[in-house]
């Protein structure tokens, strides 16, 4: 089907009636409430669930919560996270939580934001904050370390406590954890 | 499949008296005997007709290879046995059927009664409800149980992944537990011995580690103390468990009990490869799966084979392979010119000099020295090179202690390989005399070393300084190397495809685990091509078409071929 290009009429072609029109739609804004920001000076404050970047936190009492399970590197859809687990090293006076991570490093220029790694972490270790803005001038800087996520992640107030909780009952019954 | 395979191969031989039973109301007829963990016929269990049948039924404390204990309770199954009359003939429904009596507690007949299929033997006519509710409820009931003192701490479990506990509570558990009371805790991170972490808090006792160890190792260093919730698994005092198959125990371990010390916090299961291929640390060649990941091996697991080493492997063997990652594999082509210092070159150029030189030696001034450690391909090539230089040719000599149970007095993985590809001409080690003599009167001028160090085999660097062209492929550095007129960087066996021939004729072959490092090549490949350069060899492409050229040529391998050896090799007469 071909569609005929409709001749203008008089008023169009003669151009001004739709200048006049746009310009008015102008000068209404300039009376409106003003929607544009001055970002960067200006942030956005991002809504409760929104998905930044992931970060580890800590608990109440400066415990690193990853347990290096490395669940999130296996659900990870981009392969942004990396982990080392502590390996054989590990003496056996750990105490009771066995496990944590030698190292861990999220490729923030790989991250999607997805959330995958929150959800399927059994430890409550790491959280997408609000973070959504991130640079850096290398690729290498991009690349987050244990240290750096661990300092943006902050403190979680844990309210279970699980393996403090496997602590007190383990000395409770006279078995060392 | 396995269990299909040997009833074929035993019918064959002679006629298996047959038994029909019933599985999920399905008619399956099964052997009236079948092997147990020595081999010896016995009745048939309700387990084994159910793997018959196809039916899997879950179970932690039963395995094939170990006497049955019945302990877990996991393979409980509901099941019926044809009624009997007063007069002791079967009763029979109205269509002529036997009318089965689903067995029932004798106290309470409402509730049915299982049984462990693991240790009842089937009798003729019997139904088994291995999917029935009651053998569900059965399942569930036995799984609570279980995970009552359970830690549940998988996030930091080694077994995590291929954990029966995991998989039976997905499959056959409750989805939440109703358990309120404090656990009991039992000893964490007990140290067994050198090469075994116990949890106590995982264990089922479930026993296949006391089994294992007592039974078929015959070192009864493991057992169980205290009743009722606070049984716990320990060694004796005093005893630390430390014979040379302790880690079988972690392999058997269901659970994440039982932890290697090696493997130990090291990479979570699921991220590793699995790649089928053969121990190269003595001649018995047991089967093993590599588990990789990203190039770096993690561990070695023993894979059965009944030809072989059944579902075990030796701790020596199992831990013997941190060298193939080591930092200072060889991994450029080097060259000396003289007396000059070695200098990185170009595999095209070295193998076309190599070449050159051992066509234009004299007969009989060439020697060669290979290794036991090599495939059989490689051998095979090398001793086509041998004949047409007319080189006297040797192998190194690795004896050990042998024991009773998989490992053998010789160290070397294919001796019997280089007997037969006509490498070794005479026993191993008696021609080195001669080599060494020819260095010393200078009759032999080239030298040809494959994967040993000859320092070693008294030919001292300052021998080797008056070779005139020492040609030595290597995976490490060792003295030898570092005297090479031409240094190959070869690979590793788990960086490369091939067959090992064990001490029994067993020729297994093996698959390709991780990549080589930097310009390192398989030997096979560039054997190959001095082998096409020398004796005028056809090229081979591939290790297929190689393996299939040296099958015809060998005449106890006449017949074989790559692909009929299959995963677990076959036996040829030596």
């Amino acid at each position: 089907m071909i569609v005929k290009r409709a001749e203008l009429s008089f008023l169009e072609r003669l151009y001004l009636p739709t200048l006049l029109g746009g310009l008015q739609v102008t000068a209404k804004h300039f009376f409106r409430k003003k929607v544009t920001m001055q970002y960067p000076e200006q942030k956005w404050t991002v809504p409760a669930g929104y998905r930044g970047a992931p970060y580890l936190v800590k608990d109440q009492v400066g415990r690193t919560k990853c347990v290096s399970c490395q669940l999130c590197e296996f659900v990870c859809p981009p392969k942004a996270i990396r982990i080392t687990p502590p390996g054989s090293s590990n003496g056996l006076d750990s105490g009771v939580v066995e496990k944590s991570p030698l190292e861990f490093d999220i490729d923030m220029l790989r991250c999607i934001f997805c959330g995958f790694c929150q959800e399927v972490c059994p430890e409550e270790a790491i959280f997408l904050m609000k973070d959504y803005s991130l640079t850096g001038t290398s690729r290498s800087e991009m690349i987050y370390n244990k240290d750096k996520l661990l300092a943006l992640g902050g403190v979680h107030q844990d309210k279970i406590q699980k393996w403090k909780r496997k602590a007190q009952e383990a000395l409770h019954q006279g078995v060392t954890p | 499949m396995s269990t299909a395979v040997k009833l074929e191969a035993k019918s064959v031989a002679a006629p298996v008296e047959m038994m029909t039973v019933n599985v999920n109301g399905r008619s399956v007829s099964v052997p009236k005997l079948m092997p147990d963990h020595n081999g010896k016929p016995v009745p048939t269990t309700m387990l084994q007709a159910c793997q018959v049948a196809g039916v899997e039924v879950p179970h932690y404390c039963y395995h094939p290879k170990l006497p049955i204990a019945g302990n877990c309770r996991m393979c409980l199954v509901e099941f019926g046995l044809p009624m009997m009359g007063a007069d002791r003939k079967p009763i029979l429904n109205e269509d002529g059927s036997p009318k089965i009596a689903k067995q029932v507690l004798p106290y309470d007949p409402s509730q049915p009664r299982g049984a462990i299929a693991c240790a009842t033997p089937i009798s003729p006519g019997m139904e088994i409800y291995a999917d029935s509710i009651a053998t569900q409820q059965m399942r569930e009931g036995v799984l609570e149980s279980l995970l009552i003192n359970h830690p549940l701490d998988c996030p930091i479990c080694d077994q995590a992944g291929e954990c029966k506990l995991q998989e039976y509570s997905v499959e056959h558990g409750q989805a939440t537990s109703r358990f309120v009371e404090e656990k009991v805790h039992k000893p964490k991170r007990v140290d067994l011995g050198p090469r075994i972490v116990l949890d106590d808090e995982r264990c089922i006792l479930c026993s296949r580690c006391v089994r294992f160890t007592r039974d078929i190792v015959g070192d009864d260093a493991l057992g169980f103390v205290n009743r009722g919730s606070y049984n716990t698994l320990t060694h004796f005092p005093g005893k630390p468990f430390d014979n040379n198959y302790t880690l079988n125990t972690v392999d058997l371990c269901p659970v994440g009990a039982l932890t290697s010390k090696d493997f130990r916090f090291q990479m979570r299961v699921w991220f590793l490869k699995e790649t089928k291929s053969v121990c190269t640390s003595c001649a018995t060649g047991c089967n093993i799966l590599m588990g990789s990941r990203e190039g770096k091996i993690h561990r070695y697991e023993p894979r059965q084979n009944d030809a072989v080493n059944s579902c075990w492997m030796c701790d020596e063997g199992r831990l013997n392979y941190k060298w193939i990652g080591r930092e200072d594999r060889l991994k450029t082509v080097m060259i000396r010119r003289g007396n000059a210092p070695q200098v990185v070159g170009k595999w095209p150029i070295a193998l076309a000099e190599i070449s050159a030189r051992l066509n234009a030696a004299i007969p009989g001034s060439v020697a060669i020295i290979g290794s036991s450690r090599q495939t059989t391909e490689e051998l095979w090539l090398l001793a086509k090179i041998a004949k047409k230089l007319g080189a006297k040719t040797d192998t190194k000599v690795r004896e050990g202690e042998a024991d009773k149970l998989l490992v053998n007095a010789d160290r070397n993985p294919n001796s019997t390989g280089a007997r037969l590809t006509g490498f070794l001409t005479e026993k191993a080690g008696n021609n080195i005399r001669a080599i060494v003599e020819g260095l010393k009167v200078g009759s032999i001028k080239t030298l040809l070393v494959f994967g040993e160090d000859i320092t070693t085999l008294g030919i001292s660097s300052a021998l080797l300084d008056t070779v005139d062209c020492l040609i030595v492929s290597e995976i490490l550095p060792n003295a030898t190397t570092a005297k090479a007129n031409y240094l190959l960087p070869g690979c590793a066996h788990a960086e490369k495809r091939g067959t090992l021939i064990n001490i029994k004729g067993r020729v297994q072959k093996f698959m390709k685990a991780v990549e080589q490092p930097g310009e390192a090549r398989p030997e096979w490949e560039f054997l190959n091509e001095l082998a096409a350069n020398i004796a005028g060899h056809h090229r081979f492409v591939s290790i297929e078409g190689l393996f299939n050229a040296m099958a015809q040529d060998i005449q106890p391998l006449n017949g074989l071929t790559w692909s009929s050896l299959g995963d677990q090799g076959v036996t040829i007469a030596i």
